[in-house]
């Protein structure tokens, strides 16, 4: 696969997204424009996006993985996940509040987050890389939001618009991964104290330190790698779950603990 | 012959033919949900009579998703004998099914009777010998699974087999609704779910089973064994296939279709 667009074209869509962002206001999908966009097409948005909050002071704190379970990925017609930088901007604290407001059409995913204590980089990275690069796992939630309008996205909507991220909440917990299994580690999770879904840490593409080794050997084509701190989202254990004002969702992991967000 | 009587030899006829039949409430609507657990204590009685025996019971409908499919808001319960048991390790031999489907499920085995109106699931906790993670062969003698609630009901809620784990786990310490599963078919990976999917908590639905059961004067028996409700969707199985349930903390149960 290669880009299609032009880098005028390419940074235009990504002062659109970056827009929509900041006014809140969703934008018509960019394959609309550009039917024929690639995930390389995808990547270039998003990297114009990344340079404009980091211009804004932001910065990178590690990557999310998108679309890893065999719904979603069916859904939009493709085999692999996809992925994006999270910034500092993103992260905010288990169990403090989340503005609503500040999303267009918020849902929430619970999810496994690893943080890594040393660097991994491509071309042949593994799971047993993965895996001994790994300090801990942490529950995490993530808040996806699309600046394009009504979640009408294709492979290269979403791509461009980071991946979907709107925000990320990390429990204070790191827990060493040794002596279980990260697959079968169970999770529930509630909205308002009822049981919204259920699953197990196998969902994020089969394990979810497959994924991130999918992630690093996707990472090098585009000169990129992981470093040691850095936190990977690894991809919903369940369907999405839209998020409303006053809303409280909790996500409790077996080995891991819980992790909480109340949206204000 | 009495409407009752047609409803039970036709479900009796059905499993012991392994040819599937219609709804019944396609004739008798107005069959209630009380009338469907007195067909279905026949249906079980039938194969009391052929020399079998009650080893346990199971519960249906235990995921807030499935009743909503269903259009009710309880889960459902029904009996399991002894010619439905599929020993550790054997196949599950499709021939013997009329369109078998499999669930995991997280199994208990009581080593007290259990009964009365106000059990909870730390008595249930209490009065479990082991568990064991399971599958439940489900057989719907209604073709395609077509059916309304008192249906499946009189149907003895679809029971036709189940396995269990080779491991019995004493789940003292163990917080049964975070246990996490992944089921796999041919080693595809189909689901993945915890013990919540189960009425929020396995132990509590087979409370509620008992809770059920005391409205009409009846109980679990120590050595009984209890499936506690499908923790995903049912899998459609044909000879030749191979179903895994990987368990954290419980164990793999593995089930080859013949």
């Amino acid at each position: 696969m290669t880009t299609t667009l032009s880098n005028e074209r390419a940074d235009e869509f990504a002062q659109r997204l970056y827009d929509a962002m900041h006014t809140l206001k969703p934008t018509s999908p960019l394959t609309d424009d550009e039917p024929g966009m690639t995930l390389e097409d995808g990547y270039l948005v998003q990297q114009g996006i990344v340079r404009r909050m980091l211009d804004a002071g932001d910065r990178i704190v590690g990557y999310k993985l998108g679309l890893t379970s065999r719904p979603m990925q069916e859904m939009l017609g493709i085999s692999s996940p996809d992925l994006a930088p999270v910034m500092a901007s993103h992260v905010n604290q288990d169990a403090f509040a989340i503005e609503t407001a500040q999303f267009i059409s918020p849902k929430m995913e619970a999810e496994i987050a690893f943080i890594l204590d040393a660097d991994l980089n491509g071309p042949d990275c593994t799971v047993a890389d993965v895996l001994a690069a790994t300090r801990g796992v942490s529950a995490a939630l993530e808040i996806v939001d699309s600046r394009v309008a009504d979640w009408k996205i294709k492979l290269g909507d979403t791509v461009s618009d980071m991946a979907s991220c709107g925000a990320i909440v990390l429990s204070g917990n790191v827990v060493p991964l040794t002596d279980f299994d990260i697959r079968l580690v169970g999770m529930v999770f509630t909205r308002n104290g009822e049981v919204v879904a259920t699953g197990a840490g196998g969902a994020a593409l089969g394990n979810p330190a497959a994924a991130i080794a999918w992630l690093v050997n996707t990472l090098h084509p585009l000169g990129e790698g992981l470093k040691a701190g850095h936190v990977v989202m690894t991809g919903a254990l369940h369907a999405a779950v839209p998020v409303s004002t006053g809303d409280v969702f909790r996500a409790d992991f077996d080995r891991l603990g819980p992790v909480t967000a109340r949206m204000s | 012959m009495s409407k009752h009587r047609h409803i039970i030899d036709r479900l009796v006829d059905a499993a012991h033919h392994t040819t599937a039949t219609t709804p019944f409430t396609d004739e008798y609507p107005d069959i209630t949900s009380a009338e469907a657990y007195d067909l279905q204590d026949d249906v079980v009685t039938a194969r009391v009579d052929r020399g079998h025996v009650i080893v346990g019971a199971k519960l249906g409908l235990t995921s807030k998703a499935k009743q909503v499919q269903m259009k009710v808001d309880t889960p459902l319960y029904g009996w399991l004998t002894s010619d439905m048991q599929i020993d550790t390790g054997e196949p599950l031999v499709c021939s013997q099914f009329i369109q078998p489907r499999v669930e995991p499920e997280i199994a208990f085995m009581l080593n007290r009777d259990l009964c009365g109106p106000h059990v909870t699931a730390a008595h249930v906790l209490a009065a479990t010998e082991a568990v064991f993670p399971a599958i439940d062969v489900l057989d719907s003698r209604f073709a395609g699974y077509k059916f309304t609630h008192t249906d499946v009901v009189a149907d003895n809620c679809s029971s036709a087999g189940f396995t269990l784990g080779g491991a019995a786990i004493d789940p003292s310490g163990i917080d049964l609704r975070l246990v996490g599963m992944t089921l796999e078919k041919n080693g595809q990976l189909m689901y993945t779910a915890s013990g919540a999917a189960v009425h929020g908590h396995p132990a509590a639905a087979v409370a509620w089973l008992v809770r059920q059961l005391a409205a009409r004067d009846r109980g679990l028996s120590a050595g009984h064994i209890v499936l506690s409700g499908g923790m995903t969707e049912a899998v459609t199985v044909a000879p030749g296939d191979t179903i895994v349930a990987r368990f954290d903390r419980l164990g793999t149960i593995e089930i080859p279709c013949l």
